[in-house]
C-alpha cells in the first residue's frame, strides 16, 4: 500500500537529529501516528501486553498499535476500577476514554487477573468490538499449537471483517516477512547494546525498541535500517561501568525517564522491556501454513516472562541465560507495582540468583512516577558496593 | 413460623462442619504417613478424575481462608512477607507458602506434601501458585488451560465450531493428564471408577443448583454467604464422592423443608441483599452481622457460583462418554466461572429479578484481582441496567490490616438508611 509514512519526522537528520525525534514520538501521549493513520483511512487494532500476533492485523492492512498504557492522569477510567491495581490498567483505558486513541478492535489476553478483566471493562466502555485472545497457558502441550492455529484463525477472520478485506495466506506471508526483517533488526540492536553499550544508551535502544508499537513495521524496518549503522559507527569509548540485565518490563513499562536514570550509572546490556515485540526469536518460515508457522513460533521458539507458563522455560533459570549470555555483573530485579506475576516472580528470581551468587538490586516502579533521586542514590550505592568488591578482590 | 425441629433444620451446617472435619482428619492422617496429595483449586478441581487414582484432594485456597477466619492469617502473612513476597499479592498464596514452610501445619491439622498439582487457568494466579510448589518440591503440576468467553455474550455451545475447536483442546489436555497421573501415582486410569464419581457429581450439581433455586423464596432459607460459604466448602472438598452427593441432597430436602414451613435464617427478613465478591474472612462473622443487624440477609453470591467450580449451572456428565463429557463439563464449568466474574452484568440483572433483590453489596478485595479488577465497572454497568441500590466497599480476603470494621460499619449503616428511605419512598408511591 502507497502511504505516506505517518512517522516522517526522523528521515534526513543526523543520528542524533533522529533520536530527537524518535524520543519526541514516545513522550507524545496524544499518539500522532496512530492519528495520522487514521486521517489517511487507515483502520486500527488496539492490542494490550505482551504478546500479540501483529502479522495477522498487519496482512490485513491495519495499524497494530501496542497499548501499554502512558504516563497520563487517568481522569476518566479511575472510577471504572478499585483500588490495588496497576497503572497500566487504567493509563491503557483512559487513552480509549480520553480520546487520544480511536481503534476498531480492542484484542486482550488473559496474561494475569487484571488483565483478564480489561477486555470486559473495555467492551462495555467502548463502542468498537473488544475480543479476548486465550494464548495458550499450557504452553507444553501436544495439543497446544493446535489450538492456537484455531485461535489464530478466528481472529484472523474477526480482523478481516473489520477490515473488510481477505486475509490470505499469501497476505500473510508477505506480512510474516516483514515481520522476520523487524526482528532481525531488534535483534541486531540487543546485539549492539550487548556488545558495545557505551554507543548505544538504554534509553536510547528503549525507544527504538517502543516505536515499532506505533508505526507501521515497514517505517521501523526503514528507520532501524538507517539508524543502526550510525549507532554502529558511533565513536565512544568503553567506561568503567557495571554490566546489569534489567527485568521487569514485560508489562507496564517503567517511566523513559527511570531508564535514563538506570542508563547513566551502569550498562543495561539485556533487558525484558516490551519483551513481546521480540517474543519469536528467530525467523518464522514462509512455507506452510502461516498461521501455524506463527503459532509454532509463539510455543517453540520464544522467550520468556512472568504471565507465559511453560515448564520447559523455568523463569530463572531463564533469567540466568539471559544473565549468561549478556556476560552480565548483576541485575535489576524490577516490578510495577501492585503486578501480581511480576512482584511473585521477583521472589524466584533473587532466590536463584542468590544461589548462582549473582548481585541483584530489587526495585518497584510505576509508569507515573516523576521522582528518581531516591532509586537513583540507592542504584549508584548497590553500583559502588559492586565496584569496591571487584576492586578488593583484585 | 412452627417452630418444630425434627432434626432437619441446621442438619446441612451441621452435617458440613463434620464432613469438613472428617475431610481434616483424613488429610492429616495421611500427612502423617508420609502420603502425598493432589493440590488443587475451586474453579476446576477435577476431584471426578482425582478421587480414582486415590488421591487425596488439598483446597489451598481453602486452608488458607482458615486460618484468616480463625484469626491466624497474619501470621502466616507475616512469615511470607519476611522472605520476600510483597504485601501486594494474593493473601492466599502467601498463607500456603508459610504453610509449607511449616511443614504443612494449619489450624485443622496437618495437609499432606503435593504430588502433583492439578490447576486451571480460571484465575492466573493459580499458575503463579503451583510454579511455587514445583520450585519447593520439584513435583509436577499440571495446567489445563480452558479457553473462556472471547466477548461479552459471545458464549459459544456445542455444535459451534469454536466451541468443538476448545472442546477438543480441552479433551486432548484430559489425556495428557490421566497419562501424568498415571505415572504419578503408577495406578492404571480405570474408567468405571470415573463414571462412578462423575455420577457422584452430577448428584451434587442437580442438588446445588436446587438449593440456589430454593433461595428464592421469601423468607430465603439460607444466608449465602455464611451458610453459603459451608455449602461450598462441601461441594469442593467432596466432588465426585458420595458423601458430597449425599450432602446436597439431604440440603434440598432441608431448604425444601424450610420453605414450605416458612423458615428463613436466624435474620428477621428485611431486606434481600446480593452479595459480589469474595467474603472478608478476617472478621467473617462481624462482616455478617452488620448486615443483619439491618434486616439484610445474602440471598445469592457470585461466590457460590464461581467459587463452586461451574457446579451452580448444574452440569449433569454423560456417563456413556466420561472423558469427553469431563471434558465439556469443564469447559462449560469454568467458563461459566470466568463470566461471573468478567461479564457478571446481565447474571446479575437476572439475580435481581429472579430473587426479588433490594441491594447489591460489591466487595472487591485487595488479594484478589481476578475477582475484584471489574466491580467497579460492573457496577456502574449494573445501575445502567437496573434501578437498584448498591453499596461498594472495600477491605481483604485475608489481611486485616486492610480491613476497618468502622470504616465498613459506617458504610452499611448509611447503605441501609438509604434502603429504608428509599423502601418509604416508594411505599408513598413517590
Amino acid at each position: 500500500m502507497n502511504r505516506q509514512p505517518v512517522f516522517p519526522e526522523w528521515q534526513g537528520r543526523d543520528l542524533d537529529g533522529m533520536l530527537a525525534a524518535c524520543q519526541e514520538l514516545l513522550e507524545d501521549t496524544d499518539f500522532p501516528t496512530v492519528r495520522r493513520w487514521r486521517e489517511a483511512g487507515g483502520k486500527v487494532v488496539g492490542h494490550f501486553q505482551v504478546y500479540f500476533p501483529e502479522e495477522i492485523a498487519h496482512a490485513a492492512g491495519l495499524l497494530p498499535f501496542k497499548v501499554r498504557g502512558a504516563p497520563i492522569e487517568p481522569k476518566h477510567a479511575d472510577s471504572h476500577f478499585g483500588s490495588y491495581l496497576c497503572s497500566i490498567l487504567k493509563s491503557s483505558l483512559e487513552l480509549a476514554l480520553s480520546g487520544r486513541v480511536t481503534l476498531d478492535l480492542f484484542v486482550s489476553h488473559p496474561i494475569c487477573d487484571a488483565a483478564r478483566n480489561l477486555a470486559a471493562v473495555w467492551g462495555r466502555n467502548a463502542s468498537h468490538p473488544c475480543q479476548i485472545l486465550y494464548l495458550p497457558q499450557n504452553a507444553a502441550s501436544p495439543s497446544a499449537r493446535t489450538y492456537l492455529r484455531g485461535e489464530y484463525a478466528r481472529l484472523r477472520d474477526v480482523i478481516a471483517s473489520i477490515a473488510g478485506r481477505e486475509v490470505t495466506d499469501e497476505r500473510l506471508r508477505a506480512s510474516i516477512e516483514i515481520f522476520n526483517d523487524n526482528r532481525l533488526l531488534l535483534r541486531q540492536l540487543y546485539a549492539l547494546k550487548r556488545e558495545t553499550p557505551w554507543r548505544v544508551a538504554a534509553h536510547e535502544a528503549y525507544m527504538l525498541t517502543a516505536i515499532a508499537g506505533l508505526i507501521p513495521r515497514e517505517e521501523h524496518n526503514a528507520l532501524l535500517h538507517a539508524v543502526l549503522p550510525l549507532l554502529e559507527q558511533r565513536e565512544g569509548r568503553p567506561q568503567d561501568r557495571i554490566r546489569v540485565v534489567f527485568e521487569g518490563g514485560f508489562c507496564e513499562q517503567p517511566p523513559f525517564d527511570l531508564i535514563r536514570a538506570i542508563g547513566r550509572s551502569c550498562y543495561v546490556v539485556d533487558d525484558d522491556l516490551l519483551i513481546g515485540l521480540r517474543w519469536i526469536l528467530s525467523d518464522v518460515p514462509l512455507t506452510g501454513d502461516p498461521l501455524d508457522r506463527l503459532a509454532e513460533a509463539y510455543l517453540e521458539g520464544s522467550s520468556y516472562s512472568p504471565v507465559q507458563h511453560d515448564p520447559r522455560k523455568p523463569k530463572e533459570k531463564m533469567l540466568l541465560e539471559r544473565v549468561r549470555a549478556a556476560d552480565a555483573r548483576a541485575v535489576i530485579v524490577a516490578a510495577a507495582k501492585m503486578c501480581e506475576p511480576g512482584l511473585e516472580e521477583q521472589v524466584a528470581y533473587v532466590h536463584a540468583l542468590d544461589e548462582a551468587r549473582v548481585p541483584y538490586f530489587v526495585t518497584e516502579f510505576e509508569e507515573g512516577m516523576t521522582s528518581f533521586d531516591q532509586l537513583e542514590i540507592q542504584l549508584e550505592t548497590f553500583i559502588e558496593n559492586l565496584l569496591f568488591a571487584e576492586e578488593v578482590a583484585s | 413460623m412452627s417452630g418444630e425441629n425434627d432434626g432437619l433444620l441446621g442438619r446441612g451446617n451441621r452435617d458440613g462442619a463434620r464432613l469438613f472435619r472428617e475431610w481434616f482428619d483424613g488429610l492429616t492422617a495421611h500427612a502423617e504417613a508420609g502420603g502425598g496429595a493432589a493440590y488443587v483449586f475451586v474453579m476446576g478441581s477435577l476431584g471426578e478424575l482425582l478421587r480414582t487414582f486415590d488421591l487425596p484432594l488439598v483446597f489451598p485456597e481453602i486452608n488458607s481462608l482458615q486460618t484468616a477466619v480463625r484469626h491466624q492469617a497474619h501470621e502466616y502473612l507475616n512469615e511470607a512477607e519476611d522472605i520476600g513476597y510483597s504485601p501486594d499479592i494474593c493473601g492466599y498464596v502467601k498463607a500456603d507458602v508459610a504453610t509449607q514452610r511449616r511443614g504443612g501445619l494449619l489450624p485443622m491439622g496437618r495437609i499432606p506434601r503435593p504430588s502433583i498439582a492439578v490447576l486451571t487457568n480460571a484465575c492466573n494466579t493459580y499458575i503463579k501458585w503451583a510454579e511455587i510448589w514445583e520450585r519447593m518440591y520439584h513435583m509436577p503440576s499440571y495446567v489445563l488451560d480452558i479457553p473462556g468467553t472471547r466477548e461479552a455474550g459471545g458464549q459459544t455451545w456445542r455444535g459451534d465450531g469454536g466451541f468443538e475447536r476448545d472442546r477438543s483442546y480441552v479433551t486432548a489436555q484430559l489425556r495428557e493428564l490421566i497419562g501424568v497421573l498415571e505415572g504419578v501415582t503408577g495406578k492404571r486410569f480405570d474408567i468405571d471408577r470415573l463414571r462412578e464419581t462423575m455420577s457422584h457429581a452430577n448428584r451434587m450439581s442437580r442438588s446445588w443448583k436446587r438449593v440456589l433455586e430454593l433461595n428464592r423464596s421469601r423468607p430465603a432459607p439460607f444466608n449465602a454467604l455464611s451458610d453459603g460459604t459451608i455449602y461450598l466448602g462441601v461441594c469442593n472438598g467432596f466432588r465426585g464422592d458420595e458423601r458430597g452427593a449425599r450432602y446436597f441432597e439431604d440440603l434440598v430436602e432441608e431448604m425444601e423443608a424450610k420453605r414450605d414451613r416458612g423458615l428463613g435464617t436466624l435474620t428477621d427478613e428485611q431486606f434481600r441483599l446480593v452479595f459480589v465478591g469474595v467474603p472478608c474472612y478476617p472478621i467473617f462473622r462481624r462482616f455478617n452481622e452488620m448486615f443483619m443487624e439491618h434486616g439484610g440477609t445474602f440471598v445469592h453470591s457470585t461466590y457460590l457460583w464461581f467459587a463452586s467450580g461451574g457446579a451452580n449451572m448444574g452440569w449433569e456428565y454423560d456417563l456413556a462418554n466420561p472423558v469427553e463429557s469431563l471434558a465439556e463439563g469443564l469447559l462449560v464449568g469454568v467458563r461459566d466461572a470466568m463470566d461471573s466474574m468478567f461479564f457478571q452484568t446481565q447474571a446479575l440483572a437476572r439475580m435481581i429479578d429472579e430473587h426479588a433483590v433490594d441491594g447489591i453489596v460489591f466487595h472487591p478485595i485487595k488479594s484478589c484481582r481476578t475477582v475484584s479488577t471489574g466491580l467497579a465497572d460492573n457496577r456502574r454497568a449494573l445501575m445502567a441496567l437496573r434501578d437498584i441500590p448498591s453499596l461498594y466497599i472495600e477491605s481483604d480476603m485475608m489481611d486485616k490490616r486492610v480491613v476497618s470494621e468502622a470504616q465498613l460499619k459506617n458504610r452499611i449503616d448509611a447503605f441501609f438508611e438509604g434502603l429504608r428511605s428509599r423502601r418509604l419512598q416508594l411505599a408513598a408511591g413517590r
